[in-house]
């Protein structure tokens, strides 16, 4: 006996198999994020007042990712739309604007990362901060030995809070900044153990970043070597564009509220 | 809305143009709601707290919009929606309790 | 008439092409790499019980410790330790780093390599599909990736033992940020294992829920499904939901692991005397609450499957029909919608306010009565019922009152104020054990000897299963009873030295220490350990021995209505030719006028045979 309602939907539940599996999937993906979200509502309304960044991160870049995943979603669903209705060829186009599309998103957002991988905050031995992305470090630069020193682009700050709440501070002034290896205690990049928000971030456009990933897998496959599908099952194959572009969506759906949270409060 | 019940190839390539009009009126109200945080974001007179509030309905109604037009949550069986918007009304819940657990403290404690 | 006939006839001339696939599928695509449902549930149990087995084994260990502190592990087992494992068995004793890592792997392997994949993946996988009258799961090749990420999660955590500083030491609780600041890889190890595992558990939730909603055969309502698939259903949804707030948090601890952050560490952290290089801000309650959130919905899911199978059990051996079938149903409903908002009474001692500890109080409270519920419909369902004492019947009646003391005995656990005192002593480990030791696993027990005939087409042997019966029945009471006594008297959980800097022996004028005569009692829990270890030797011998030589039976030795024992034995691939008609509800025992005392579901209405006296079953 073969296994019923692949195809076709069931009659009570009016879906099939594969369309109740993702969702369900999906419900277990809200619980992920959806616990890390709450570790990020709790480590900031726990943090000490003034110590939560603000603007940190770009918001140009952010809308930029926001909008190039929506358009993916738009795509995915309209080449799960072309498969319905029988045009394989607007399937491929709209499968690899996806692909595209999707790709871009990962590479704007390696580039995000990289930004902070070289945007370093140095505490002094006079009790200021200097604060910025890197330049250049000297050649003979060795912070243990004390010698050399490292340039940035940033500026020099007495109070550590200046630092956090960027988007209450008109006009910050960048310059080129040099210090001596001799006058610095410690060194760090915004990496994610630089600070919680930074850790969150990470974590969670990361884990974001792995699910885009394992989308464009998918996708990538169904718009390669899985279309030989379409010619044997084409309702089948469909429902694999299908249950494929809700994933896509949910993803989507994460960004929606990963954007505003992390680049806009 | 289309709806989902059977693939159906035979369709009119009409059907598909009616797609493509769902997408754009959902890609305009997703740049719109995209638009309207970040100027909430940059309010100058106004507390955190207030602007986060918006700023989340805002990406609750984005939400709405993604997850019942391009996922057809509402062409589904009302079965199907009522279930996952108490399953949206339950995490909102647990949220809520976690933060309060979190927040309660025995009197005369320090913390 | 023989309700098998209808449904499948012996020659199957018109093999379907999967058949002929399966037919032709070597050792290693039928056994191993298999999709079958009934392969895969059996591969689950079989590494379940070795695992179960194993965990067994480190609890003598931790036992033998506790009973003689410091004293060599006799029977050259010592030998071998510090052969193995070096210097944290120095002298083939176990020493406090090495007990650690034992509890907290002993925990780990029994709750999330034993019970739930025995429980929950064995038999659900094999009997589910077969009771609803489905040909497989619904994602037969997702299930089989669920069984390979467990078996890989089992792998990584039991390798875990041989590495360099050896397994987690944090408890099966990995508490931040004691988790993060133990400088060995074991902890590593345990986050990457439960990854794998929790995506298996996921996976087969997903698969569970979209069978049991759509391959229900023709005929099945959701009100004529056996309870054992009632309780499969919400032991998958709870999976599902309550399990990935915990892979959030297994991500962060890796976090703060692998890369320095400080999710769960607080700014201020010392660790050995210096302030740890850390970002701080972090929140060790954090992690509390992302596991308890997990935790707690855990041990649901350790129990609802064995009170599942021991309500199908009873059904069939009292040969009545469930007592409040509705109410059963509803009970298992609430329980698995309660069990998300009770998660913080694991937490008590945190420091939490009065007001939402209130709360939890109140849920925890309510909780019980579901609870209460199913137990009192399944004691009731006895009554002028006419009992068969067979072996699968007598662990489902233990059941009941040992999960009835497991139960009880939570109550003031669930109360805050009494909590207070019993909050991380003996008490808890006993009410715990009781639930899931007495309670579980004698239902998992009576479900390898119930299901046993319908894998095998043979039974095990009755006496060696009575015999494992009463000494597994004896010895559990023996072991865990005692510890309430050592709870209530204060003794903590997790020592090594099991309390002896605080027995009156060690400290003699001190106040409300432990008394000597609570101490005595480690040494007759090892010789009652050891005893139900050796009581299990029957049964694994019964197992193995049972398939080639146990006493052979029909499709349906037990006589029972749901719709597995309708089916040839064993079940071919693809399980029916064609989906099965079901006329009615799973419990149809002893209906006046009929000629049989047992209806099958799948049996079809006004057939002219009750006239006539069926062949008699052998057995």
């Amino acid at each position: 006996m073969e296994i019923p309602y692949t195809i076709q939907p069931r009659p009570d539940t009016g879906i099939y198999n594969a369309k109740l599996g993702i969702w369900l999937f999906l419900a277990s993906e809200v619980m992920l994020f959806g616990g890390l979200f709450s570790g990020y509502v709790l480590l900031r309304v726990g943090a000490p007042d003034g110590y939560w960044p603000h603007g940190w991160l770009d918001v140009r870049f952010g809308t930029a990712n926001t909008i190039i995943l929506a358009l993916s979603a738009i795509t995915t669903l309209l080449a799960w739309a072309a498969c319905k209705v029988g045009q394989f060829g607007k399937f491929k186009f709209f499968h690899a604007c996806t692909l595209a599309l999707a790709l871009s998103f990962l590479c704007v957002k390696m580039y995000e990362y990289h930004d902070k991988w070289i945007h370093y905050e140095i505490k002094l031995t006079d009790g200021t901060f200097a604060d910025g992305h890197l330049v250049e470090k000297s050649t003979d630069f060795n912070l243990a030995k004390k010698i050399g020193s490292v340039t940035l682009h940033g500026r020099i700050v007495n109070d550590e809070t200046l630092l956090y709440d960027l988007r209450s501070q008109k006009n910050i002034k960048l310059d080129e900044v040099t210090v001596k290896a001799a006058d610095i205690t410690s060194m760090e990049n915004y990496g994610p153990w630089h600070n919680t928000y930074l850790a969150l971030y990470f974590t969670l456009t990361g884990l974001h970043a792995l699910h885009i990933l394992g989308g464009s897998i998918v996708i990538g496959y169904l718009w390669g070597p899985g279309r030989k599908m379409w010619k044997t099952n084409p309702q089948q194959f469909t429902n694999r564009i299908e249950v494929s572009g809700l994933f896509w969506h949910f993803v989507d759906l994460v960004w929606i509220f990963l954007f505003p949270v992390l680049y806009l409060t | 809305m289309k709806t989902v019940a059977q693939p159906d190839l035979q369709e009119h390539p009409v059907e598909f143009k009616s797609y493509v009009r769902t997408c754009i009126y959902v890609f305009i109200a997703i740049l719109c709601a995209t638009g309207l945080m970040i100027y909430a974001s940059f309010l100058p007179h106004y507390s955190w707290a207030v602007k986060v509030s918006l700023i989340l309905a805002v990406a609750c109604g984005n939400a709405f919009v993604v997850a019942g037009f391009l996922m057809h949550l509402i062409s589904e069986k009302k079965m199907v929606y009522m279930v996952l918007g108490f399953t949206v009304m339950f995490v909102a819940g647990l949220f809520w309790l976690t933060l309060y657990a979190m927040q309660d403290f025995p009197a005369g404690t320090t913390h | 008439m023989d309700a098998t006939v209808e449904q499948f006839p012996p020659h199957r001339k018109h093999d379907t092409h999967d058949e002929h696939a399966h037919h032709d599928a070597g050792f290693w695509r039928g056994y191993v790499f298999s999709s079958d449902h009934k392969i895969i549930g059996i591969q689950y149990g079989f590494t379940a019980l070795c695992f179960m087995l194993f965990g067994f084994f480190l609890m003598l260990l931790m036992r033998w410790q506790i009973a003689h502190p410091q004293q060599p592990v006799p029977l050259g087992i010592g030998w071998l330790l510090e052969k193995i494992l070096g210097n944290v068995a120095a002298g083939g004793a176990i020493s406090p780093d090495l007990y650690n890592s034992f509890g907290a792997m002993h925990g780990t392997i029994m709750v999330f390599l034993g019970i739930v994949p025995l429980a929950f993946a064995a038999f659900g996988n094999y009997v589910v599909p077969l009771m609803i009258g489905a040909p497989d799961m619904a994602f037969p090749r997702v299930n089989m990736a669920s069984y390979q990420a467990y078996f890989l999660g089992g792998v990584v955590m039991f390798v875990s033992f041989f590495i360099p500083g050896g397994a987690a030491q944090a408890g099966w609780t990995s508490y931040s940020p004691l988790a993060t600041s133990i400088p060995t890889h074991g902890q590593l190890f345990w986050i990457i294992g439960m990854v794998l595992l929790i995506s298996s558990s996921l996976l087969g939730a997903v698969n569970f829920i979209a069978t049991i909603i759509q391959l229900r055969a023709p005929g099945m309502t959701w009100m004529r499904l056996p309870f054992f698939v009632w309780a499969q259903l919400i032991t998958a949804f709870i999976l599902l939901l309550a399990f990935p707030p915990l892979e959030a948090a297994a991500v962060m601890q890796l976090m703060d692991n692998v890369v320095h952050t400080s999710f769960f560490l607080p700014t201020g952290l010392a660790v050995s005397g210096n302030l740890a290089h850390i970002s701080g801000g972090g929140s060790p309650l954090l992690w509390q609450h992302l596991f308890w959130f997990l935790g707690h919905p855990e041990v649901y899911v350790l129990i609802l499957p064995a009170m599942g199978i021991v309500c199908e059990i009873i059904a069939c051996n009292t040969r009545k029909p469930m007592w409040g079938y509705k109410s059963l149903v509803y009970a298992v409903l609430a329980i698995g919608f309660l069990s998300f908002i009770v998660w913080a009474h694991h937490m008590y001692l945190t420091g939490m306010g009065t007001k939402i500890s209130a709360f939890f109080q109140a849920t925890t409270m309510i909780i019980s009565i579901p609870s209460v519920i199913i137990l009192t419909c399944l004691f009731i369902t006895l009554w002028g019922g006419s009992i068969r004492f067979n072996t699968p019947m007598l662990f489902a009646l233990a059941f009941l009152p040992m999960f009835g003391i497991g139960g009880l005995t939570g109550l003031p656990l669930g109360f805050n104020a009494s909590d207070v005192y019993l909050h991380d002593t003996y008490y808890i480990i006993a009410h715990f054990h009781y639930v899931v030791a007495p309670g579980t696993i004698f239902g998992l027990f009576a479900g390898i000897y119930f299901w046993f005939p319908k894998m095998t087409g043979r039974k095990m042997n009755e006496f060696w299963g009575r015999m494992h019966f009463w000494c597994s029945f004896i010895f559990m009471n023996l072991v865990f009873m005692p510890m309430f006594a050592q709870g209530m008297k204060g003794m903590l959980r997790r020592m090594a030295d099991g309390g002896a800097n605080y027995s009156a022996a060690r400290v003699p004028n001190a106040m409300d220490t432990l008394p000597t005569s609570i101490m005595e009692l480690h040494v007759w829990i090892l010789w009652a350990a050891i005893a139900l270890g050796i009581a299990q030797i029957p049964f694994i011998i019964n197992l193995f021995w049972s398939i080639k030589h146990g006493e052979k039976v029909g499709d349906n030795p037990w006589e029972s209505t749901t719709v597995e024992w309708q089916t040839p034995t064993p079940p071919p691939h693809g399980n029916f030719a064609h989906a099965p008609q079901i006329y009615r509800g799973p419990y149809e025992y002893s209906v006046p006028g009929h000629a049989t005392d047992f209806t099958p579901q799948t049996e079809p209405e006004n057939v002219p045979s009750p006239k006539i006296s069926p062949v008699p079953i052998a057995h």
